[in-house]
C-alpha cells in the first residue's frame, strides 16, 4: 500500500541523509584541506579548518621526491588487470553456481566466502616463497594474479547474486533457440546483468586499489603502486602530516573521480534485485 | 640539421643509453624520517662520483621492518642494502644474513665510529651494519616554566625531582602539562619507554634463567610510578601518545618536560615548527640513584644482506653515505643542526658543532647508554629498551598492550604486571627457553 510521504518528513530524510554523507566524507576533506596546510598549521590544537595560509609546498614537495606517475600507473594496471582476469573467471563459474547447481555449490559458495576470513598475514611467507621461486616479486603480472585471487570469491558471490534475478526460462529459450553456451553467457545473459557487472568491476576495481597488504609486501622498485607511495610518507617519528595528506589526496582522487562519475551505476548496480 | 650534426647526435645518444645500460643500479630499503630522507636528495652526487644509480624504497618504520625482515628470511634479493637498527643488526648478523663490514677502507675511519654505536651494531666484535645516525633519550625542558615553578634542573635528575618539577609546571587552565612521555602501545614506542624507565628502577626483563621478571618489586615501583606521575601532570590520553603526539603538544607549549629521543632536540629547537624554540633545555634522563640512566640507545644503519649480486657497489654506497665527507657536504649545504647525529666522534670534537646547543647533551647520553650492561642485577641479553633476541618484538608488543590498558585505567598496575608476566613466560617456554 502506498504511504503518503508529508513534506516535513521529505525534508528531515533529506537533511538526515546529507548529514551522514557529510559525516563519512568529512575525513576526506580533512585530508584535502590538511594537505594545502604548512606541517606547523596541520597539527595545530585547536585544529585550523579554513582560515589558514593555503599553500601548494606539499604537493611540490611530494611531486620533487617520488614519481607519481609510476605508482598511478602501477595502480591502473594492478587493479585493472585484476578486475577484469577476475571478471573472465567469475562469470562463468556465477553461471555455473546459478543456472546448473550441485548438491555442493552453496558450500562452495560458502568456502569461498569463508577464505576472506583469512589473516593475511597467515599466508604472507608461502606467497613470498612463492614469488621467488617464480621470479614474480615486485612485479606487475604477480600483483595482478594477488589481487585477482583474493577478490575472486566476492566477484563470483556478487555475479552469483545477480544472476540469480534473472529467469533461468530466458537462458532456456535461447538454448531453444539453437545458442550455445558460449553464446548464452556472452549474447544472453551478459547484456541482461550488465548493471550488476559494472558494479561488481567497479568495486573490485576500488577494492584493488585500495588493498595494502599484497601490494606493500610485494612490490618494491618496478610495481609499487600508490599504497606504497602513501606509504612512504608515514612516519612515527617526525610531523610530515601535510606532506601524508598531499600524497593520500593525490593517491585517492582518481578513485574518487571515478567513484563520482559512475555512482549511477553503482548504486543501480548493489540496489539490483533489491526491489521486486 | 646537417646530416654530420645528426649523426653525431645519434653516436652521442647511443653512447649515453650505452653507458646507462651499463650503470649498476642498487636498491635501498630505508625508513621515512627527516635525515633519511636528505639523504636521498644528495643520491645525485653519489651517482655521479661513482656512475652508480640509486633506487630507493621508503617506507614507514613499521612496514620496513616487515618487508625487509620477510626479504631477508626468504632471500627474497629485492633489496641491496637494508636500513635496520640496533635490535635486529645482532641477530641477523648471528644467522649469517648480513655480510661483515670489516673491510672498509681507512679514509672510511671505522674506528671514528661511537664505540656504543659500533658495539651495538656488531656480532662477536664484526661490524653487520654501519650507524647512518644514532639517538639515546634525554630531557627536553621548557627552561622559563621551569624558572617559573622556581626550580632548577640538574644535569642529572632523579625520578623523583622530576615528579615534584612535573606536578610544579602544570597548569591545568592554560592547558599546560609538566610531563609528556610515551604510553602507546608497541614494542618501539611506550614498550621501550617504559623498559629504558624500568632498567634505572632496578628492573630486567628476564633473570639469568629467562625467566620473566614482572612479578617483582622493581617492576611495580616503575608502573606504579610511572602511573601515578602521568596521571598528576600528564596530558589526557596519555595512554595513546607516542613520538609524533607529545612532539606535537610540546612544539606547541603544552609540555612542561618530555623525555624522547635525541634526535627530537632538532625539532623542537626548530623556530619554524615549533613555538617554545627559544626556552628550551636539555638533561640526562633521570635515574633512581641505583646507578642506571633511564636512557636507551638506538641507531638506523645500513647493512647489506647476504646473498646479494651488487655487494661491492652496496658496500661503496654505506662509505659514503655515513662518512665523514657526508657530514660536512650536509654541513655545508644545511648546516650543522642538520647532520645526522650520534654517529661518529670526530662530530662531537668539531668546534663547529659543538655550538649546535643540544650536541654535548645528545653524546654524554649516548656515552652512558651501555646495551652490554643495561640493568642493575645481572641479565642474560644484550639490548637497553629491547633484548636482542627475536621472540622480543612480538611479546614486548603484547605486554605493552597491557600497560597500555593499565595507564588507560582499564585495569589495575597488578593485573597488568600478572599477564605480562604469565604471557611471556609461555612465551619464552614456547620457544624452548
Amino acid at each position: 500500500m502506498a504511504r503518503s510521504v508529508t513534506t516535513r518528513r521529505k525534508m528531515i530524510n533529506t537533511a538526515l541523509a546529507w548529514g551522514i554523507g557529510l559525516l563519512i566524507f568529512f575525513p576526506i576533506l580533512w585530508t584535502i584541506l590538511t594537505s594545502f596546510k604548512t606541517e606547523a598549521q596541520a597539527i595545530a590544537n585547536p585544529p585550523i579548518f579554513l582560515n589558514f595560509d593555503w599553500t601548494l609546498e606539499n604537493y611540490a614537495v611530494v611531486q620533487e621526491r617520488s614519481d607519481y606517475m609510476k605508482f598511478l600507473w602501477n595502480s591502473v594496471i594492478i587493479a585493472g588487470g585484476s578486475t577484469i582476469l577476475g571478471i573472465i573467471i567469475a562469470v562463468p563459474a556465477a553461471w555455473s553456481m546459478a543456472f546448473v547447481p550441485s548438491k555442493a555449490t552453496k558450500d562452495i559458495l560458502l568456502w569461498m566466502l569463508s577464505t576472506k576470513m583469512l589473516p593475511a598475514v597467515g599466508v604472507l611467507y608461502p606467497i613470498y616463497l612463492l614469488f621467488v621461486e617464480l621470479g614474480l616479486l615486485d612485479s606487475r603480472a604477480g600483483l595482478v594474479i594477488v589481487m585477482m585471487l583474493i577478490n575472486l570469491p566476492i566477484i563470483v558471490w556478487m555475479l552469483y547474486t545477480y544472476f540469480k534475478e534473472i529467469p533461468g526460462e530466458i537462458l532456456e529459450a535461447a538454448r531453444m533457440d539453437g545458442a550455445e553456451l558460449k553464446e548464452e553467457i556472452l549474447y544472453v545473459l551478459t547484456p541482461m546483468a550488465v548493471p550488476g557487472i559494472a558494479s561488481t568491476i567497479l568495486l573490485n576495481f576500488i577494492l584493488a586499489w585500495n588493498e595494502a597488504f599484497w601490494t606493500l609486501n610485494l612490490t618494491a622498485v618496478d610495481a609499487a603502486p600508490l599504497t606504497a607511495f602513501i606509504a612512504s610518507y608515514s612516519s612515527p617519528e617526525g610531523l610530515f602530516y601535510a606532506k601524508l595528506s598531499a600524497a593520500s589526496t593525490m593517491a585517492i582522487a582518481p578513485i574518487l573521480i571515478l567513484g563520482w562519475f559512475s555512482q549511477k551505476q553503482l548504486v543501480r548496480g548493489l540496489t539490483f534485485g533489491a526491489v521486486k | 640539421m646537417s646530416t654530420k650534426t645528426a649523426l653525431r647526435a645519434a653516436t652521442a645518444i647511443a653512447l649515453i643509453a650505452g653507458g646507462a645500460a651499463q650503470a649498476e643500479t642498487i636498491t635501498i630499503a630505508t625508513v621515512n624520517n627527516g635525515d633519511m630522507i636528505r639523504m636521498q636528495g644528495y643520491t645525485d652526487q653519489f651517482t655521479a662520483a661513482t656512475g652508480i644509480e640509486v633506487e630507493w624504497v621508503t617506507l614507514e618504520e613499521n612496514v620496513l621492518r616487515q618487508r625487509v625482515t620477510t626479504d631477508i628470511t626468504t632471500k627474497g634479493g629485492q633489496f641491496d642494502i637494508m636500513t635496520i637498527g640496533m635490535y635486529e643488526t645482532p641477530i641477523w648478523g648471528a644467522n649469517g644474513w648480513l655480510v661483515a663490514l670489516d673491510d672498509m677502507s681507512a679514509e672510511y675511519d671505522v674506528d671514528d665510529i661511537l664505540p656504543a654505536m659500533a658495539g651495538g651494531l656488531s656480532h662477536e666484535g664484526t661490524l653487520y651494519a654501519a650507524p647512518f645516525y644514532g639517538e639515546s633519550s634525554m630531557i627536553m625542558y621548557r627552561t622559563d616554566l621551569m624558572e617559573k615553578a622556581g626550580m632548577d634542573m640538574p644535569d642529572s635528575p632523579t625520578w623523583e625531582f622530576i615528579r615534584e618539577a612535573a606536578a610544579a609546571m602544570t597548569d591545568r587552565d592554560n592547558e599546560i602539562n609538566g610531563i609528556c612521555l610515551r604510553g602507546k602501545a608497541g614494542w618501539g614506542e611506550g614498550g621501550a619507554f617504559i623498559t629504558a624507565m624500568s632498567n634505572s628502577f632496578g628492573a630486567q626483563w628476564f633473570d639469568m634463567d629467562w625467566r620473566a621478571t614482572f612479578d617483582q618489586e622493581p617492576w611495580l615501583n616503575t608502573l606504579t610510578f610511572f602511573k601515578g606521575m602521568m596521571d598528576e601532570s600528564g596530558p589526557a590520553g596519555y595512554a595513546t601518545n607516542g613520538f609524533n603526539e607529545n612532539l606535537s603538544l610540546f612544539q606547541q607549549g603544552k609540555c612542561g618536560m618530555w623525555i624522547d629521543a635525541t634526535v627530537a632536540a632538532s625539532f623542537v629547537t626548530n623556530p619554524n615548527d615549533s613555538t617554545v624554540a627559544d626556552s628550551v633545555g636539555f638533561a640526562l634522563a633521570p635515574n633512581t640513584g641505583l646507578g642506571k640512566n633511564s636512557n636507551w640507545l638506538w641507531a638506523w644503519a645500513l647493512a647489506v644482506p647476504a646473498g646479494t649480486q651488487k655487494e661491492a657497489e652496496a658496500k661503496q654506497f654505506i662509505e659514503w653515505a655515513t662518512s665523514k665527507d657526508y657530514i660536512e657536504l650536509v654541513a655545508a649545504a644545511e648546516g650543522w643542526a642538520n647532520v645526522p647525529p650520534g654517529a661518529r666522534t670526530s662530530l662531537y670534537e668539531n668546534p663547529e658543532y659543538q655550538k649546535v646547543p643540544f650536541a654535548q647533551m645528545t653524546l654524554d647520553s649516548i656515552l652512558s647508554a651501555d646495551p652490554t650492561n643495561s640493568t642493575v642485577n645481572e641479565s642474560p641479553y644484550v639490548g637497553i629498551q629491547f633484548a636482542a633476541i627475536p621472540e622480543f618484538a612480538g611479546i614486548a608488543t603484547e605486554v605493552s598492550q597491557e600497560f597500555s590498558a593499565a595507564y588507560a585505567g582499564q585495569q589495575t598496575v597488578e593485573e597488568a604486571l600478572a599477564k605480562a608476566q604469565a604471557l611471556t613466560n609461555d612465551a619464552m617456554e614456547a620457544a624452548g627457553y
